[in-house]
């Protein structure tokens, strides 16, 4: 039965998922899961189907072929329940300007159909340091208080999915550590699973329980992200993720 | 089908409102301007003419009807853009949100505005020139039904083809009502027009409308089949705007549109 305890162990399921663009192949029969409690980072170079990927989790892209589950909910078949169970924050998606953050947090709380609202957002306005700026619209913010504000509307309807598309690429080195060990805390306070792309390499060997390496919209290598560079004769995650884009083949046959 | 989400389209176009003057100010004032234009138009027309034929009902009414509609259209097309400005389309479609709910929602946001715009258009148009809707008798409430609905579905059909073809163009949407106005026959009998523009005006609720209306001032008594004909059509209409926005909507979801609407079309 989709959502019982025996099944959840799996928060995400997706496979063979694939998306072509005409001739370009964006997505090309990815598989994989996430667990209850699990931080996955989905790492690659720029376009290699990262964003595709979670757009199509998140339900705004439909994929050529593949299934994706969330808690057991079939994205297409059960897109509400799925989505209910679902939240984001992405660099590229900033809330709306020209509403303030309680104004959008409000709205948001609704569209989740988040109980006690009021409540709801007034601990994640304290506990994303949002107080001062509450009233303020969104649009006059700095990139890292917006940051903030789509981090606080992803934690509102306490998702058990949770996308975080470079979730810290515009916060100072300070608050970006702060925002990791919030992140870190709520994935295992709530067990909820986190699918996580980033750049920062060194971020994901210190946040993500597992890695995925995406190039040419293929599932290149997966592992612990603290293990995988010596299991590839590398020294760091970084020089992985440099191989990944610049020799691609070489790593996929190692 | 969930209230609190519909609620939710709703209120942000009420906080939007509430925080700009930019925003408040034209839902009444444009159309305030054009009671006062053909107020004047029609007091002077009843002044030149020796008959005993009132102009105000005729005229006055007949635009103060075409304001209702053009506002009923608008407020559906102007709480979609809220979100095409914003760029606001990968945050609510990745929420339990359903195409019905942000589509009623819409026509929520449209009702909660156009109301604002009628109660001025009514106060000016009867406390300074003298129109009573009485005079259409309680014959106003159905056909004042019709003209909403094919607001609403030209509402939702606009706001699919913006949809379909990115925020530049909005400029296809604002004329709409323009382009419609003629073969409506707001301002005379659909008579006047030439076969061909008759042959149109019989597929557009809005003639069926002003004929009705007109037929009810001139003492010519109700015409029921206008009505049947206008409601039916109307209804059509809303149900076709919505099955196209659907389609539009699938379409953007296949083709990525929706994540990244910004870039207006991935052709």
């Amino acid at each position: 039965m989709p959502g019982s305890i025996d099944i959840m162990h799996n928060i995400l399921s997706v496979k063979t998922l694939r998306k072509t663009y005409g001739d370009l192949t964006a997505v090309d029969g990815v598989s994989f899961d996430i667990k209850r409690g699990e931080i996955v980072g989905l790492l690659g170079p720029n376009g290699a189907g990262k964003t595709t990927t979670i757009n199509m989790i998140l339900g705004v892209l439909k994929p050529d072929t593949g299934t994706i589950e969330i808690e057991g909910f079939n994205l297409f078949s059960r897109r509400c329940e799925a989505m209910a169970r679902t939240n984001f924050a992405a660099v590229y998606a900033p809330l709306p300007g020209n509403l303030t953050i309680l104004e959008n947090l409000n709205i948001f709380g609704l569209l989740y159909e988040v109980d006690n609202i009021p409540e709801k957002v007034d601990k994640l306005i304290r506990q994303f340091d949002l107080g001062p700026f509450k009233n303020k619209k969104c649009g006059v913010l700095s990139s890292g208080e917006q940051t903030r504000v789509s981090l606080a509307k992803a934690m509102l309807n306490n998702p058990h999915l949770l996308l975080l598309d470079e979730p810290t690429a515009s916060l100072d080195p300070a608050t970006a550590r702060e925002i990791r060990v919030r992140i870190r805390e709520f994935a295992t306070q709530s067990t909820s699973g986190i699918l996580w792309t980033s750049h920062n390499m060194y971020e994901v060997e210190e946040v993500c329980d597992r890695v995925l390496f995406l190039s040419h919209g293929k599932i290149l290598l997966e592992g612990n992200p603290k293990t995988l560079p010596a299991e590839h004769g590398k020294k760091t995650l970084e020089e992985i993720f440099i191989a990944v884009a610049r020799e691609p083949l070489t790593l996929g046959a190692s | 089908m969930s209230f609190k989400r519909t609620f939710a389209i709703l209120l942000r176009q009420l906080y939007l409102i509430r925080g700009s003057f930019s925003r408040v100010f034209p839902l009444f004032a444009w159309i305030g301007v054009d009671m006062i234009l053909w107020g004047f138009l029609t007091k002077y027309l009843n002044a030149i003419t020796s008959t005993a034929f009132n102009f105000v009902p005729v005229l006055l009414g007949a635009v103060l009807l075409w304001d209702f509609f053009i506002r009923i259209m608008q407020g559906v097309t102007m709480a979609f853009f809220e979100d095409v400005w914003s760029r606001n389309f990968l945050n609510i479609f990745s929420t339990p949100l359903t195409i019905r709910e942000y589509v009623l929602g819409l026509v929520l946001s449209s009702i909660t505005t156009s109301i604002v715009g009628v109660a001025v258009m009514v106060l000016i148009a009867t406390i300074f020139f003298k129109l009573s809707l009485l005079v259409y008798g309680i014959m106003i409430i159905p056909f004042l039904i019709v003209l909403f609905l094919f607001g609403i579905a030209l509402g939702i059909f606009g706001s699919a083809l913006v949809l379909r073809f990115g925020p530049a163009s909005e400029w296809f949407i604002w004329p709409i009502p323009a382009l419609i106005s003629p073969f409506a026959g707001v301002l005379y009998p659909v008579a006047t027009l030439p076969g061909w523009m008759q042959f149109i005006s019989h597929f557009l609720p809005p003639s069926y409308v002003f004929e009705g209306l007109r037929a009810i001032v001139a003492g010519k008594g109700v015409h029921i089949s206008y009505l049947v004909w206008g409601g039916c059509l109307a209804v059509g209409y809303i149900l076709l705007s919505y099955m196209f926005f659907i389609g539009i909507y699938r379409h953007a979801l296949s083709t990525g549109l929706i994540a990244r609407y910004s870039a207006e079309t991935l052709a």
